[in-house]
């Protein structure tokens, strides 16, 4: 069996995660991926926000940096710009990404600096016990939205995508294997990479919306959840209320850190 | 009607009861629970009002400050990271001169993280514009609702309440609730001299060259001088029809007190029961609540503390390199009208426990320290 302990700081345990929290999967899938790429601890970093997902680099053995609601990707990007040579990963929640963070993301995306993002996407604001958060689907309810959300909600990684990001994909807990090839993949990535994982937060999200039960919000992934090559086939009629998940975007574009030092030499010469 | 309801609640009632028109707010421990049960009035239809989810506090603050200026009766409540990343729309609000009222809890701020209390974030909004009213039980929190809207609205200033985070804010308590109809005599629907309006428009936020600008300083300043007698007034107004009245400060048993304990919040209550077990012991002790902390009532400190042979001000906060705020405040405020010893204690900081045991060291420590080596203690610290 995997051996999991080597990236794990057990002294944080117990964690904070409710029994049938999607969190801890991906904590996982993303210990497996950095293992399978060979990163070193001491030039990997991790920076979160805050939120329930935020506190995953509390978790992990690696240098990691807890940050305020909403900034991890401008911490992040000072991070990255100072030591360009560091595996520079975030962890950011919906809430903290699209909300308080909103500005920080897709300026980060349009700059293409080579962080790579994991953006877990409950649906809602889980540590502060249910908010409605950008993501949360018209109509569901939320501890603000008693009688349902009426805004619709962002679509985080076509967001991504037209603000500049190089590589986009949407992964979900219950499809674990893809979900651990996402993460890899943006690992590789030269440039920001967004990988969005669909997580199941019962505790906030479910109890408001019929899924109490953790196990029904795995089924709701494995039964809504569409490969992007099958997407191709599928009729307008048949997308409606299915989420594409797989690379979304892969393109090659000039990455911020290159780019800086490459002005520097233009113009300091060599 | 009474009900059994928690200090947070406490908030969303008072709201309620003022009948504000526009409520927006971004959640934060321990603050949600007010803006939950506001979000919940608001759709069911028991408050007429509309509630804004927007995407920070920041766009919180932004769009009370669009409400109000529109002429609307406005809202919002936070905590902590939320106040201060709020902070430049307090500005905001206070050179504008919007009457919007705003409920913190006091949270203690990161890193590292702590969602326990401590007064850090609403005092380091002291030199803002902004009253600030430190409330210490949930009746005492219901009722200054309406009483901020009032005094807010004629001195065109905003209010804060700060309530202790889980020691109040999450605390039950059996509160009389205030109905709507019976406020509205006392707090009649707001009705601004200068608003947005297209058939008479108004600028809010221009420029002011350097002519100008002292003088709207000024004009603040002068306001904050007119609270003082307004917020007594108020309440006196507020006790005759409710039958409940709080002061700018709250003295107790100091009348023939040697030594006087300043304190604020929930923890003046554990200080009175402290004060009533040294009395028994015929010690000559008592305290003084400070309950408005801006605009400071410097009368009343002076008045209640000059006859005092000691004075000792509790700190749920720190200043760093310039002791605690309280204490600070205090000092200046006795400056050139007696010369008796002010000594500051520091404690309870992140939440830590003030418990009677720790306020009767203190007390004693007051009491028997002649010369008190330095006038900052740390009550506490593990070394
Ligand atoms: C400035 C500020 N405002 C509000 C909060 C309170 N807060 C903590 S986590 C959170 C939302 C978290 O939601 P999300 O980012 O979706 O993460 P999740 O908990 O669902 O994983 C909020 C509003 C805060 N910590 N700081
Ligand atoms: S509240 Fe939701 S997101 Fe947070 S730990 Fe519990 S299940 Fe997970």
């Amino acid at each position: 069996m995997f051996n999991y302990l080597k990236f794990i700081r057990t002294r944080n345990f117990p964690h904070i995660w409710c029994p049938g929290c999607g969190d801890g999967i991906i904590l996982k899938a993303l210990i497996r991926a950095i293992d399978g790429l060979d990163i070193s601890r001491d030039e990997a970093v991790m920076v979160s926000g805050i939120g329930c997902s935020s506190r995953t680099p509390g978790y992990v053995d690696i240098n990691t940096l807890h940050t305020t609601h909403g900034r991890a990707l401008p911490f992040a990007t000072g991070v990255k710009h100072a030591s360009p040579d560091l595996n520079v990963i975030v962890v950011t929640g919906d809430g903290d990404a699209t909300a308080i963070g909103g500005n920080h993301y897709i300026h980060a995306a349009r700059r293409n600096i080579n962080l790579t993002v994991l953006l877990y996407n409950n649906y809602i604001y889980g540590m502060t016990g249910g908010q409605c958060s950008p993501t949360t689907p018209r109509g569901d309810r939320a501890s603000t939205a008693p009688y349902g959300n009426i805004e619709p909600p962002f679509n985080t990684a076509g967001l991504a995508i037209s603000a500049g990001a190089s590589f986009v994909a949407r992964a979900d807990v219950y499809n674990v294997k893809r979900c651990e090839k996402m993460i890899r993949q943006a690992l590789e990535k030269d440039g920001f990479s967004l990988v969005e994982i669909l997580t199941p937060c019962p505790t906030a999200y479910g109890r408001r919306n019929r899924m109490a039960n953790p196990v029904k919000l795995m089924e709701w992934l494995r039964d809504n959840t569409v490969p992007v090559q099958k997407w191709e086939k599928l009729s307008p009629e048949e997308r409606e209320g299915k989420v594409r998940v797989g690379v979304l975007a892969d393109t090659e574009k000039p990455e911020f850190t290159a780019e800086y030092r490459k002005l520097i030499e233009r113009v300091q010469g060599e | 009607m009474k009900k059994t309801i928690m200090g947070n609640h406490a908030v969303s009632y008072g709201v309620r009861a003022s009948e504000a028109k526009v409520i927006s707010a971004y959640p934060i421990t321990p603050q949600t629970h007010v803006v939950e049960l506001l979000s919940e009035m608001c759709a069911n239809g028991e408050i007429d009002a509309k509630f804004i989810k927007v995407e920070s506090e920041h766009s919180a603050m932004a769009a009370c400050v669009g409400a109000s200026a529109a002429g609307s009766r406005a809202f919002t409540a936070t905590s902590s990271q939320g106040l201060l990343l709020m902070t430049e729309m307090l500005h905001w609000a206070v050179g504008s001169r919007l009457p919007i009222v705003l409920a913190n809890i006091n949270r203690a701020i990161g890193p590292p993280w702590s969602i326990w209390t401590d007064q850090n974030d609403s005092l380091s909004m002291r030199d803002v514009g902004w009253v600030q009213i430190y409330c210490e039980s949930n009746q005492e929190t219901q009722d200054t609702i309406p009483q901020a809207f009032k005094i807010a609205e004629q001195l065109q200033l905003p209010v804060m309440l700060v309530l202790d985070a889980f020691f109040l804010s999450h605390t039950y308590e059996i509160v009389d609730i205030l109905e709507a109809e019976e406020v509205r005599d006392f707090l009649p629907p707001y009705k601004p001299e200068i608003k947005l309006d297209v058939n008479e428009p108004h600028s809010f936020g221009n420029l002011a060259s350097p002519d100008y600008y002292m003088e709207l300083r000024y004009m603040i300043e002068e306001a904050m001088g007119e609270a003082r007698e307004l917020i007594k007034k108020t309440g006196k107004e507020f006790g005759e029809r409710f039958g409940r009245e709080y002061g700018l400060v709250h003295p107790y048993r100091c009348d023939d007190a040697e030594t006087i304990l300043v304190c604020s919040g929930t923890v003046a209550s554990t200080v009175r029961a402290v004060i009533d077990q040294m009395r028994e012991e015929g010690i000559k002790i008592g305290s003084l609540k400070m309950r408005v902390f801006r605009p400071f009532p410097f009368e009343e400190v002076r008045e209640i503390l000059g006859s005092a042979k000691k004075v000792a001000v509790l700190d749920r906060n720190i200043s760093f390199g310039g002791h605690g705020i309280f204490f600070q405040e205090v000092k200046s405020a006795l400056y050139g009208f007696t010369d008796i010893p002010v000594v500051g204690y520091i404690l309870g900081l992140g939440g830590r426990d003030v418990t009677p045991e720790v306020l009767r060291e203190v007390a004693d420590k007051a009491i028997n320290d002649k010369n008190p080596e330095t006038y900052i203690n740390w009550i506490g610290v593990k070394k």
